[in-house]
């Protein structure tokens, strides 16, 4: 078992002591490390966008060895790619975790990449033709969390690179780009 | 026996700096700071200055104070060498002086002054100095030794105090016979040793004999069972004579032999005293444990758990081989000096790199019996190899269990990187073995 769907699994994801957060100080450092690695590593492969600390998570457990993350652990190791900017708390109580294996600023940059490679620079889409339209099939805008697209959008907005309204549809927004 | 000194002979002294006491040797008194002149010049004396004055019931021991140069030797003096104690003269003269005593001994009747330039009881000191001369307790014991000889006992070891300084029992041989006659002189003892606690002390070395008496009888009563006897009724035999066996220190520190200096002496005969039972568990041993056999050993003269504090924190002021040690846990313990962490540490690698421990890892009882100590002792070790990076753990439903720790061999920038050598690849294959 050293895979996890079509994700492989790292040798170590069997050493026991991995899964009980380590007392010392260094030895903790490291295990927080390989734990931060692993998570962003399977959430990019996997387009993984959101982890519930209390939800089983596939990383959090392993079945052969019948060892199982401790919430503080969980919290621990997640915080920890938190105070990387590399993930983001979407709540006070710290129970739902948005994972950016891509900050919202290389979002941005994807996004405009892919207008240009489509000659969409003066085009208008709709924000879910974005994530699920025939010119995102096989990029990595597929299937991206919509509260990330939005930040990655409203930040380009603010560059002035293109403009959001308000589509016809109550459920959906339009975007102008104007690169 | 000749010494440097041509007047005393040396004194074996332990290597925490107690004197070895001979076969039946009980210590009176102990005064500090304490000077042996004569009128008498070299060679015939050459004075002591400065040093511990010991007086037993069979010799006067001087033994240099660690603040004096090494050039003087534990020295001691037969007090059946001592032909006359000369009277103390009181004088307006006296008065003005520190406290002296002087008599004369052979050989060459050479006339000894004793001055106490410390604090102490002189007076205590001068009338068990009178008593011990007056006693005569070698003469006493060189009959019994002839008698003992005589009545063709086994020669079972009688010092209590090995030359090597360690703890022996007072052994007493050739019990079987007249066996009807000693067991009425036993119960006499009994009764007359159990009147009050001061006839008890002066009954000890009787009742060290007569434990060890019951100790022979209880040796030799299976034999004439022929095997009769049931396993429980053999266990409480053993017990029996494991009790009878650890008898004890015939002439333990008291706040009364060594006054002032008590924590101090107590000091150096817990050090001797430590030796065996630390051996036997493995070079490390719990305070508590020791206070126990301490006291034990000590018989009626019991000691607070605050004096053997006391007297293991004292450890750091002398030159003795063992050391007191308290864990962050806060579990104090009595380990030798030579044994150190380093090799614990080393034990502790070699237990979990075993290609069986790399793949399950251990637990503390697991290493309690490889280390052959306790198993809270073995916890602590386990405890401090974590802290060094040597182990890490592993919490499960199971309880806690530690494995040699392979996170620093993990690689950051490639998670699956394997390196061909080291204990990551080794354990690897230790687990692979199981799940093929």
């Amino acid at each position: 078992m050293h895979k996890l769907g079509d994700f492989k699994l790292p040798q170590f994801f069997n050493y026991p002591p991995y899964f009980t957060l380590q007392p010392v100080r260094d030895t903790r450092e490291k295990q927080i490390q390989l734990w931060k690695e692993l998570i962003l590593d399977y959430c990019k492969s996997q387009k993984v966008f959101l982890i519930g600390v209390e939800e089983d998570f596939p990383l959090f457990s392993n079945s052969a060895i019948d060892r199982t993350l401790s919430h503080e652990a969980r919290e621990t190791f997640l915080s920890a790619i938190v105070g990387e900017g590399r993930a983001e708390w979407l709540d006070k109580g710290h129970r739902k975790c948005l994972i950016l294996w891509h900050r919202i600023q290389d979002w941005a940059d994807i996004i405009l990449k892919f207008v240009r490679e489509n000659g969409l620079e003066d085009s208008v889409m709709t924000v879910e033709e974005i994530r699920s339209g025939t010119e995102s099939l096989g990029t990595e805008l597929e299937g991206i969390d919509r509260t990330i697209l939005m930040r990655a959008l409203k930040l380009l907005e603010n560059k002035g690179k293109l403009a959001l309204f308000k589509g016809t549809s109550a459920d959906d927004e339009g975007v102008k780009f104007s690169v | 026996m000749a010494s440097e000194n041509g007047f005393f002979t040396n004194a074996e002294v332990t290597t925490s700096g107690r004197p070895v006491l001979r076969r039946n040797e009980v210590e009176c008194f102990l005064l500090s700071s304490v000077d042996l002149d004569s009128e008498d010049d070299p060679p015939r004396f050459t004075a002591l200055r400065s040093g511990n004055l010991i007086l037993t019931t069979h010799r006067l021991i001087w033994i240099p104070s660690q603040s004096t140069n090494a050039s003087s030797l534990p020295s001691s003096l037969p007090l059946s060498a001592i032909t006359q104690i000369f009277s103390h003269k009181k004088s307006i003269k006296s008065m003005f002086h520190s406290p002296r005593i002087r008599f004369q001994a052979d050989p060459g009747s050479v006339v000894v002054t004793v001055v106490f330039r410390g604090k102490g009881d002189f007076d205590g000191f001068l009338t068990k100095f009178w008593e011990c001369w007056r006693g005569r307790a070698w003469e006493g014991e060189d009959k019994s030794e002839s008698e003992t000889s005589m009545s063709g006992g086994g020669a079972v070891a009688q010092g209590l105090y090995g030359n090597d300084g360690t703890v022996r029992m007072v052994g007493l041989a050739g019990i079987l016979r007249k066996e009807q006659e000693q067991w009425e002189s036993t119960d006499k003892s009994l009764q007359d040793a159990f009147q009050d606690l001061n006839a008890l002390m002066s009954k000890a070395k009787e009742m060290v004999s007569l434990a060890e008496k019951m100790r022979q009888k209880l040796l030799s009563a299976p034999s004439s069972q022929n095997g009769s006897g049931d396993d429980e009724e053999m266990g409480s035999k053993e017990e029996m004579q494991q009790w009878m066996l650890s008898v004890g220190i015939i002439s333990p520190v008291t706040k009364e032999s060594a006054g002032a200096l008590y924590h101090q002496e107590l000091s150096r005969q817990l050090a001797d005293f430590v030796k065996i039972p630390l051996e036997q568990a493995g070079g490390m041993i719990s305070l508590t444990d020791m206070y126990y056999h301490f006291n034990r050993a000590r018989g009626t003269e019991l000691i607070s758990p605050d004096d053997l504090w006391q007297a293991c924190t004292l450890w750091e002021k002398f030159d003795v081989p063992v050391m007191l040690r308290k864990f962050d846990s806060g579990v104090k313990v009595i380990q030798n000096k030579s044994h150190s962490d380093e090799e614990v540490m080393s034990r502790i690698r070699m237990l979990v790199t075993k290609t069986e421990t790399l793949r399950t890892g251990v637990t503390a009882s697991d290493a309690a019996l490889t280390l052959k100590i306790a198993p809270a002792m073995a916890k602590e070790h386990l405890l401090s190899a974590e802290t060094k990076g040597l182990l890490c753990r592993d919490m499960s439903p199971d309880g806690l269990r530690f494995y040699f720790n392979l996170f620093p061999e993990f690689d950051l920038t490639n998670l699956h990187l394997v390196k061909d050598f080291g204990e990551y690849a080794e354990w690897i294959k230790a687990t692979s073995l199981v799940s093929v």
